[in-house]
């Protein structure tokens, strides 16, 4: 951009302000600047520490997107402040802006938060490649372009947390491994060198902590700044783990069953007896409180009364014909 | 008027089940507006997010099916229901975008004469509305105004994320981290709509099963945050967003340690009550949580 093209506009920040040694409770301060057509986030956040407050706190190093250190949240979008263009950020929100940790509850000094959880999970899921190593190797191992289109996209996570921090699921259930290692998981599992024989899948298809806990909400496609899209490697964990037969007998994998069996059956999904199939016979009784009161309702179709899809013949032959998987 | 709009309507399962209030009323709004909903009576179910977790080819050619049957009516497919919108536009995107994966879909649907051709959009109702029909209109249309109310908008996740697809869907640019569409429909319907925190968050209906206290807490802090800015009721163009804040504050109040509850409209019934339409054709007699301000 030539210098005739440089504009500017003033933007008021509303900037997270917290340090854990101090503070009782965080704050927001406010600082109201010049924003230039050239500027990135990570520039405003170095007007701030150096025009205004030289205690302000945040990581960054490489100015390049490619270290994840600056990860942080502008009106609680998750970005990486080095990338993200100032005008871009205007056009999305308008002239006031708040300026976040990628975690508010896990600050420790402005933006920059405990990462400790993220690498703990990162670690969990053996994140690296697991092999017997050739020490005196005769020939190269060469893997073909087909066996590495398969982890590439995946492999480009600069481990930045925009997405684990971003993920709902991560905020409510501490044992939730998250999107982050959840890709990451992929990237090694799939990889044709790897030799850990499922060890991954085993971890991620745990209740509580694997891929079923995922809300499908999306936030970490949407987070991640580097196109990783990790709710499509979380997919892609789920069919690894149908494919090589070790999905448990339980609701969590009768849920995603269930709809193949009721489509086959209705064409339409049947609510009740997919929540039947999916708790079984005892399990479904925890949710009669709440049935009652929509059957109240008229909100319960009886399974007698059950609609059907037309053509329902062709749905039939369809789901037999193009099934890939067995449970 | 310029010509009548016209779309193939993909109703769901819900519509069909435990939203009967969600068809009804889509029904009667279209009539309102003079809108023509040829419904998709072939259609299966989309998998709901869940089967492609089982079976992803079986998916994208159930989904691809369904728009197959859009297409030979020659008409935009409307949904109404965020996760079918999800599914059926992901199916389009992918299929749309590679085309060996879209031959092995066709060699599938070639099995029972249909073909997927990529020539229907697939747009939820909410977007068809303000895209096609316009919300001057809707405004002038107005006889019962919701100007006594705040209205908390919940958009749900699968109108809004991921961005990139779902403005493929739309000409109205929706911003996933400050959406205001369904703002400007309940400002449309005279309305005061209420700004929160959780309203393009997730309500945790696809983890209800597997998930119940993440679920429960994400509808608990749903409920909360629309109550906290002095919302009177909540609208919100998903079913099955619906069913978890209609049906499942109970849960979510003793995950979040609070009693929280508020009605829930869906967003056909919002237009409806500003059109006029009464309580019966809304189906507002479906709800859990009573809708008590409408007689």
């Amino acid at each position: 951009m030539s210098r005739e093209t440089v504009t500017t506009q003033e933007v008021k920040f509303n900037v997270f302000r917290f340090n854990a040694d101090d503070d009782y409770l965080p704050y927001y301060k406010e600082y109201t600047l010049e924003v230039t057509s050239e500027d990135v986030v990570l520039d405003i956040l170095n007007k701030i520490k150096w025009e205004h407050d030289g205690s302000f706190s945040y990581r960054r190093s490489c100015r390049h997107g490619i270290c994840g250190a600056c990860a942080m949240k502008v009106n609680g979008r998750s970005t990486l402040a080095c990338k993200e263009r100032m005008m871009d950020m205007i056009e999305l929100f308008g002239n006031e802006m708040t300026l976040e940790p990628l975690s508010v509850k896990r600050a420790v000094k402005d933006l920059i938060i405990d990462k400790s959880d993220f690498w703990e999970k990162h670690a969990k899921i053996d994140p690296y490649l697991v092999d017997e190593i050739d020490e005196t190797p005769e020939h190269e191992n060469l893997v073909s372009q087909a066996d590495m289109d398969k982890l590439l996209d995946a492999d480009v996570c600069i481990q930045c947390g925009a997405c684990h921090y971003a993920c709902p699921a991560v905020a409510i259930n501490e044992e939730f491994i998250g999107p982050a290692a959840f890709a990451a998981a992929y990237r090694f599992e799939i990889d044709a060198r790897d030799q850990s024989n499922n060890a991954r899948l085993e971890i991620v298809d745990q209740e509580k902590q694997g891929v079923w806990d995922c809300v499908k909400c999306f936030e970490c496609q949407e987070a991640c700044p580097k196109d990783i899209n990790p709710i499509e490697k979380i997919t892609k964990l789920h069919n690894m783990i149908f494919k090589e037969g070790m999905a448990n007998n339980d609701v969590a994998a009768r849920h995603a069953v269930g709809f193949e069996r009721s489509i086959k059956k209705h064409g339409i999904l049947d609510e009740g007896e997919l929540v039947r199939y999916s708790e079984g016979n005892i399990g479904v009784l925890k949710h009669v409180p709440v049935a009652l009161k929509m059957f109240k309702k008229g909100k319960i179709v009886l399974p007698w009364k059950m609609p059907k899809a037309d053509k329902l013949d062709e749905i039939k032959k369809l789901v037999e014909s193009s099934s890939t998987v067995k449970y | 008027m310029a010509e009548k709009l016209k779309y193939a309507l993909f109703t769901g399962c819900t519509a069909k089940e435990s939203t009967p209030e969600q068809m009804m009323s889509t029904m009667a709004v279209a009539d309102k507006l003079g809108i023509e909903l040829i419904e998709l009576t072939e259609a299966s179910c989309c998998g709901a997010s869940h089967l492609q977790d089982y079976d992803d080819f079986l998916s994208l050619v159930l989904n691809a099916r369904n728009i197959a049957y859009a297409e030979k009516h020659g008409l935009t497919m409307v949904t109404i229901c965020n996760t079918c919108q999800l599914n059926s536009a992901m199916t389009k995107h992918r299929l749309d975008n590679n085309a060996e994966l879209k031959a092995k879909v066709n060699a599938k649907l070639a099995e029972v004469g249909l073909e997927y051709k990529g020539t229907s959009l697939v747009t939820h109702f909410l977007y068809a509305i303000i895209d096609d029909f316009g919300l001057d209109k809707i405004k002038e249309m107005v006889v019962k105004p919701l100007s006594q109310f705040n209205i908390a908008p919940f958009y749900g996740c699968h109108n809004i994320r991921p961005s990139e697809l779902q403005n493929e869907s739309h000409r109205t640019a929706e911003n996933p981290y400050n959406p205001t569409s369904l703002d400007d429909l309940i400002i449309a319907c005279g309305g005061h709509n209420v700004d929160y925190n959780e309203k393009n968050k997730c309500c945790g209906f696809h983890a209800e099963l597997q998930a119940p206290h993440t679920a429960a807490v994400l509808t608990g802090n749903a409920v909360a945050g629309a109550m906290d800015n002095n919302a009177d009721w909540m609208v919100t163009p998903c079913p099955l967003c619906h069913l978890k804040l209609d049906t499942q504050t109970g849960h979510a109040s003793q995950a979040i340690g609070r009693e929280v509850s508020l009605p829930v409209l869906h967003m056909q019934q919002m237009i409806g009550l500003a059109l006029g339409c009464s309580y019966e054709e809304l189906g507002l007699k479906h709800h859990v949580t009573a809708v008590d301000f409408v007689s």
